[in-house]
């Protein structure tokens, strides 16, 4: 299967073992990668903020971008959520409606379209340790995606998997949230990462990657050893 | 920044910083959360029941001129003067007047958030008479001249310890560590106010147009009392409660009471129809019910947010919200908090001044999860930025997204940006932290990662160096 | 001077409002399951397929009503006579040291409550509330007893007035178990066949004693209403 890479700029800029990571388990599933060499931004930052004209701009050049894809897979919830869910939104009474459907309908989410398209729970990794789930508000929500990644993790030889009690509970990062109230994003995150601590494993695992920056942000100013991992990078390791 | 905005911020800093007031909230709310899981699981089919009650309001809510003139017709046949306000003021006026016109002295007054939005309390003590609190919760912060903290639990806020503390301060009684003491103080002092109360005024939960009675949901009991013994009762009920059937009670009441309460069913939940009728023994000879607009009809003219309206007042959204959780309901500023009050005090109390409400919120969606009656909280709060952003929008955000769309749309200019980044990325180190870090917001309290040596870009490039891809590289 | 009523400009901006439709968002499943617009009322069967399941004999429906008393710490008694009841009220008049009781005229509360033999106050043709305020316990009858929340469905013509069952401390139902319906669906039709198109001024669900959780959310019985509930059943 031909599927092509949305790898969101900050995944590319910030976390590209991200990316690195899903094109070799997709690889290893027997898929053609395809990473269409002009993709910027989905539009997001603008239109969380309101500025939707902007948005459209900068979703417009992502319209274009992946027409031609047969299946977009994201490194990100949240920015697979604003192709799949805000698109038909924000184009809605536009000219580029239609398309905007049609790419919402051709996108995915990783662990989603592993185990929803491609039906595989085992990748084949090997990552021994213990980890918690944190669940990316987008994905979970937005997405509905819950299993799909605790599969795909239980299957992963020598990895144990503890729930913490707030893996549904919202991490504080929430975009331009995480800078415009920092007292508050901050709060949000110092919940999410005591119950991180209770756990006491080794590894914390998400499907979104701006979830991660905050996390592990935080988890390093507090001096904590626990170390955050994408689930790519997980399903990668053999 | 607008003074609202201002305010809201310095509250959160300040609540944010306080462990003490965050663990409080978290604990009372955990313990709500395992109840209201508990019941909802007795359910049959939640989610079911969650759709009728959306489809059921969205009913009353677009139909709203037969229910309500069903529900005003009902009301009048039975002797209850119905008086309908444009305004607060309309209303504050209304009531103040039938207290002036049968001089009323005391009043005592069951829960009602509608009467926090018109500040109804302040007018009744400028026109001469004595408001009681007689909710426990609402009693608590009257004495100590507070809004109430959350709609359902006005005192979540607060320790047995400052009660017993205010209670000494305010009654004089003997401090006690013990809920239930607490609890019978207050109760001895509401006794004698309600046996000697000249009027009682409440609010509602559902206003049934079917058969022309207002639904009374509660715990305690003081609200059955504030409605019995005086000779007056003056209900204020915002035109947005209507639900269409008496059986309609048989959904909501449960649902109301689990998603608000983590309880099955509240103590009472009682239907009010009249002043006391022929053959009655007790009762009020008066019954006055205040229909309240105040903006509510420009919500209801916003077709997209139009089901904010269906809100029940249950508080699921804000026991939910991380942010509730940890700013609290004070930090709000205005009489509706957490997502709920978010989503619609723009429309209420206006767009520009109220705008932050909508921005302070990371969009988790836990709200709409939450919502028994399935307003579409979270994607109204990314509406309302967009409105706010289309009426009057931010010179430095416009500015900021116009560079923003210039890179974004040319591939080969993002890059390059990427490279500039990686390159003065080092240079950040240096005033990171200091007024002059553009990251400030964030590296206060948290690590930012530097940006990779490779981008994913780069990498791919190099991956393959030679295959032509079907998309034009540029 | 008064405030003008202002149902005009209200209704008018109403009216206005909705010439806008509103998208559904949850759209009725299966199609015809809750009514839509225009459909006329629900049949309360609908819900209770999604409510929780209630047995459907009224045995079963009982046991359910009790397993709930006691989870609300409502005192249920089972009783084979209203002379049994009577004996059982003149126990707990004894225990608790009534002095002064409230009833009214009602079939089952009046008989057990006069043969207590105390100062009793009868609501029916009126009272002073200082005189009510002073009753320790009061005795009524209801309208029904619903199994699926354990509650009592009480009215100014079943239950003696409004305060009668809410401002002395301790109230007492007397009831008959052919009394208990399923749901609160039924309880409210079994209160329309009774008594619309002349509805009672007030009726009232109640659901175990008067309780609050304002103190740190932490349940306290007592609060404003009676502290103490008594359902004594009788054939």
């Amino acid at each position: 299967m031909k599927v092509s890479l949305f790898i969101p700029c900050f995944v590319d800029q910030f976390y590209p073992q991200v990316g690195v990571s899903m094109v070799k388990v997709l690889e290893r599933l027997g898929c053609e990668i395809d990473y269409p060499p002009g993709q910027t931004c989905c539009g997001q930052p603008p239109f969380n903020s309101g500025y939707w004209n902007e948005a459209r701009a900068v979703a417009r050049h992502s319209l274009q971008t992946f027409a031609p894809s047969e299946a977009v897979v994201s490194a990100s919830g949240s920015c697979g959520t604003m192709m799949k869910i805000f698109y038909p939104e924000l184009f809605h009474g536009t000219e580029q409606e239609d398309e905007a459907r049609q790419l919402a309908s051709k996108t995915h989410e990783f662990s989603e379209f592993l185990v929803n398209v491609l039906g595989v729970r085992d990748v084949g990794a090997r990552f021994p340790g213990t980890a918690t789930f944190h669940d990316g508000c987008h994905g979970l929500r937005e997405l509905g995606i819950k299993q799909e990644p605790r599969e795909l993790l239980r299957h992963v030889e020598g990895l144990k998997l503890i729930e913490m009690t707030e893996a549904e509970t919202c991490c504080g990062f929430g975009g331009t949230f995480s800078v415009k109230f920092p007292t508050i994003s901050t709060a949000m995150g110092e919940v999410k990462c005591a119950s991180i601590a209770k756990t006491e494993a080794e590894y914390v695992i998400s499907n979104d990657s701006s979830c991660l920056m905050q996390i592990q942000g935080l988890l390093s100013r507090q001096g904590q050893k626990t170390r955050c991992f994408h689930l790519a990078e997980i399903l990668a390791q053999t | 920044m607008i003074a609202y905005a201002r305010q809201f911020q310095q509250m959160a800093a300040r609540y944010t910083a306080d462990l003490r007031h965050r663990g409080l909230i978290q604990r009372a709310l955990k313990g709500y959360e395992t109840k209201r899981d508990e019941y909802k699981g007795r359910f049959q089919n939640w989610s079911q029941a969650r759709q009728a009650a959306s489809e059921i309001k969205w009913e009353a809510i677009n139909r709203l001129d037969r229910y309500l003139t069903e529900f005003i017709t009902k009301l009048e046949a039975r002797g209850t003067h119905a008086f309908v306000a444009g305004n607060a003021a309309q209303a504050r006026d209304y009531i103040t007047g039938v207290a002036k016109k049968n001089n009323v002295r005391s009043i005592i007054k069951s829960k009602s958030m509608t009467a926090e939005e018109i500040e109804l309390n302040e007018a009744l003590e400028h026109a001469g008479c004595t408001v009681f609190e007689s909710d426990l919760g609402e009693y608590i912060v009257q004495l100590r001249r507070e809004k109430p903290y959350h709609l359902v639990f006005p005192a979540m806020h607060l320790t047995r310890g400052e009660i017993s503390q205010l209670f000494r301060d305010e009654l004089g009684s003997t401090p006690t560590d013990n809920p239930e003491e607490l609890t019978m103080i207050a109760r001895r002092v509401m006794r004698k106010n309600y046996c000697s109360a000249d009027m009682g005024i409440s609010g509602a939960n559902f206003a049934v147009a079917e058969t022309g009675m207002i639904s009374i949901t509660e715990n305690e009991g003081n609200a059955r009392l504030s409605t019995s013994l005086p000779k007056i009762h003056v209900a204020l009920v915002g035109i947005e409660k209507i639900v269409p059937r008496l059986e309609d009670l048989a959904l909501f009441l449960p649902m109301l009471a689990i998603a608000g309460a983590g309880q099955p069913l509240t103590c009472y939940n009682t239907l009010y129809g009249g002043p006391r009728q022929p053959g009655e023994c007790d009762g009020p000879e008066q019954f006055h019910v205040v229909l309240l607009d105040n903006r509510r009809t420009e919500l209801l003219a916003d077709a997209e947010q139009r089901d904010a309206l269906h809100c029940i007042r249950c508080g699921a959204c804000l026991n939910v919200c991380p942010i509730f959780r940890n700013v609290g309901g004070h930090t709000y500023g205005t009489t509706y908090q957490g997502p709920i009050g978010s989503v619609i005090t723009p429309h209420l109390r206006g767009l520009q001044n109220w705008k932050h409400l909508p921005s302070a919120s990371s969009l988790c969606g836990a709200c709409t999860e939450a919502c028994p009656v399935g307003i579409d909280l979270h994607h109204h709060l990314l509406q309302n930025r967009r409105n706010a952003a289309q009426d009057k929008p931010s010179l430095p955000e416009k500015i900021l997204y116009a560079g923003y769309v210039f890179v974004m749309r040319r591939p080969a200019l993002y890059r390059l940006s990427a490279k500039l980044t990686r390159i003065f990325f080092p240079l950040h180190g240096m005033i990171k932290k200091t007024p002059l870090d553009p990251l400030r917001a964030w590296t206060r309290t948290r690590d930012f990662p530097a940006p990779a040596e490779q981008s994913f870009h780069a990498y791919w490039k190099k991956r393959i160096p030679e295959r032509k891809t079907p998309h034009a590289a540029n | 001077m008064p405030p003008t009523d202002q149902r005009a400009e209200v209704f008018s901006r109403i009216r206005e409002a909705l010439r806008r439709a509103a998208p559904h968002r949850h759209a009725p499943s299966p199609p015809g399951a809750i009514p839509g617009p225009g459909d006329g009322p629900p049949a309360a069967n609908t819900f209770r397929n999604w409510l929780p399941a209630v047995g459907p004999s009224p045995d079963e429906q009982f046991a359910l009503f009790a397993s709930h008393c006691a989870q609300l710490r409502t005192e249920l008694h089972i009783l084979s006579s209203l002379d049994e009841a009577a004996g059982q009220l003149a126990l707990l008049a004894r225990e608790n040291s009534w002095r002064r009781i409230a009833t009214h005229r009602h079939a089952l509360a009046l008989p057990p409550a006069e043969k207590l033999a105390l100062p009793t106050l009868i609501t029916n043709e009126g009272y002073a509330v200082p005189d009510l305020e002073q009753c320790h316990a009061a005795i009524t009858g209801c309208d029904a007893l619903v199994a699926q929340t354990g509650s009592i469905l009480v009215s100014s013509g079943s239950a003696g007035g409004r305060a009668l069952s809410v401002l002395p401390p301790h109230h007492i139902v007397i009831a008959q178990r052919g009394q208990i319906v399923p749901d609160l669906a039924a309880a409210l039709s079994l209160a329309r066949e009774r008594y619309a198109p002349g509805w009672p001024s007030f009726l009232s669900f109640i659901t175990g004693p008067s309780r609050t959780g304002d103190i740190e959310r932490i349940l306290v019985l007592g609060a404003h209403g009676p502290k103490r509930l008594t359902v004594l059943i009788v054939p």
